[in-house]
């Protein structure tokens, strides 16, 4: 089965992108500018990424205002009643075991509830959702919209030269706010969030504009196109998960750093899926925890290396790298594990099981870089 | 005579020593370089053995020895600034220069024309 192509491959293929397989989806993996470059743009000005192959998927209650949020209070930790009107919250679908079946965002603009989920976690986010629906959710995926992302901190800047029209000022839209907004005559929504960790944003885009918006965004001289490659090394600087690497059945959020997704009133009433396992970690501390990791010697150490404590021939397995590579901010490797947590202080040194030779590995603290998000 | 590998490996034979890099398709699938590994002088190698390693942002490169012999030189110079290794400059940026005991262990690698087609 051919992969899917997003409204904006061929201006892709156009910017000379290598375009590489992706949760089913041909994607830019990078641009002739290259990884390093561009990851440093996206810090120092503004960069541009495509990330239309994530699902955009609305949910509407039908004859029983509330519908859509009791549903999605049985599938995630959140207090739906504090995403109001114009915000933002980062959430997970949990298995009762406390397992993450994914992440994601969830919004509620005009009322209605705006999902942002994982490309390859879509088809598998679809068919939990729908299995849950009841009569009085009406669910819709969103094919027609594409989705960009304006990472930097030039991107508000980027946005008002373009002359985007909002309905509040720009200095009091603030990380995790959504908003409508016209850009170059089109209707698009406007999240201030991002997986860089820098201030930015994601817009929702009408296919049928998004070539013609991300052409002039492109042409703007404080922005770079950015693909999947510095994608995943800013936000492994940032400290943020990604499913399958610091989220999975068998990782709960607690483990990965993850606890303030677990809202209060959720907490106190323990009514989410996996809330006994999942509290026992919070109250108890959780037997392993998420780290920052900087190898020495300059090589890089990748995901699924196994981290050891102790000296030469004596050494216990303490953990693993789950992403792993080379960190542009830093000019030097890094990656991100799980470590037993009496290991998980900063300046532990520890021991990657490289091939070939081992490689001393020292715990720092998350997020590698600090993140820039714009509070308002 | 410069031949090339499968493995994107060339091998440019004076003698019996063989200097060895990698092509400049290899460097430019790699994209930024962030480590290189070489291998020690005065080892012995087989044809086909690892014996250096090529790190980019995404991932790690294994690069095989064309032929049979000693390791007799490397080029610590790269290591100086891996900014420099470039498509460009891919056939001056040579890893290590090997003592090959058997010149029939190219007979097998392609010729510029052969290697320039199976990239196509």
């Amino acid at each position: 089965m051919d992969n899917r192509k997003t409204a904006l491959y061929d201006f892709h293929v156009a910017a000379g992108a290598r375009m590489v397989p992706f949760a089913g989806w041909d994607m830019p993996v990078q641009y002739p500018a290259g990884i390093k470059a561009e990851h440093i743009a996206t810090r120092t000005t503004c960069g541009l990424f495509d990330v239309s192959h994530m699902a955009q998927i609305s949910l509407d209650s039908v004859g029983d205002d509330k519908a859509a949020d009791a549903m999605l209070a049985q599938l995630t930790p959140t207090d739906l009643g504090l995403i109001n009107e114009g915000r933002v919250r980062y959430s997970m679908f949990l298995d009762d075991n406390g397992g993450v079946l994914d992440d994601l965002m969830i919004a509620r603009l005009d009322g209605r509830l705006q999902l942002v989920a994982n490309a390859g976690r879509a088809d598998h986010d679809i068919a939990h959702l729908k299995a849950h629906l009841g009569e009085h959710v009406r669910m819709t995926v969103h094919d027609d919209l594409s989705l960009i992302a304006l990472q930097g901190p030039k991107a508000a800047t980027v946005l008002e030269d373009l002359g985007i029209k909002l309905d509040v000022d720009m200095a009091n839209f603030a990380f995790m706010d959504i908003r409508h907004a016209t850009l170059m005559g089109t209707k698009v929504t406007l999240t201030r969030s991002g997986y860089t960790g820098e201030d930015g944003f994601e817009i929702s885009i009408p296919n049928t504009a998004v070539v013609e918006i991300t052409t002039a965004l492109a042409a703007h001289n404080d922005v770079h196109l950015v693909g999947l490659g510095a994608r995943d090394t800013l936000r492994m600087e940032a400290g943020l998960p990604l499913w399958g690497h610091e989220l999975s059945e068998t990782i709960n959020p607690v483990e990965a750093g993850l606890g303030f997704a677990l809202s209060k009133r959720r907490r106190d009433a323990g009514d989410f899926p996996g809330a006994n396992p999942i509290l026992a970690d919070l109250n108890n501390g959780p037997a392993r925890k998420l780290v920052g990791l900087l190898p020495e010697g300059g090589r890089p150490v990748r995901d699924g290396t196994i981290l050891k404590h102790g000296d030469e021939g004596d050494e216990t397995e303490i953990g693993f790298v789950s992403s792993g590579g080379f960190a542009p901010s830093l000019d030097a490797p890094a990656a991100i594990g799980f470590v037993s947590a009496e290991y998980a202080q900063s300046g532990t040194h520890l021991i990657a099981d490289t091939r070939g030779k081992p490689t001393p590995i020292i715990v720092a603290d998350l997020p590698l870089v600090p993140h820039q998000f714009y509070r308002g | 005579m410069i031949k090339y590998s499968e493995d994107h490996e060339w091998i440019d034979l004076n003698d019996d020593t063989g200097t060895v890099g990698i092509s400049p398709h290899a460097i430019e699938q790699l994209g930024d370089i962030v480590f290189v590994e070489l291998p020690d002088v005065g080892i012995n190698v087989d044809k086909g053995d690892a014996v250096a390693v090529f790190e980019s942002v995404k991932a790690a490169s294994d690069i095989y020895s064309p032929a049979s012999g000693e390791i007799i030189e490397v080029n610590t110079a790269l290591l100086d600034d891996l900014t420099a290794i470039t498509p460009e400059a891919a056939m001056d940026c040579w890893l290590f220069k090997v003592k090959v005991s058997d010149a029939s262990d190219l007979d097998d690698m392609m010729d510029d024309a052969a290697y320039k087609a199976m990239i196509a």
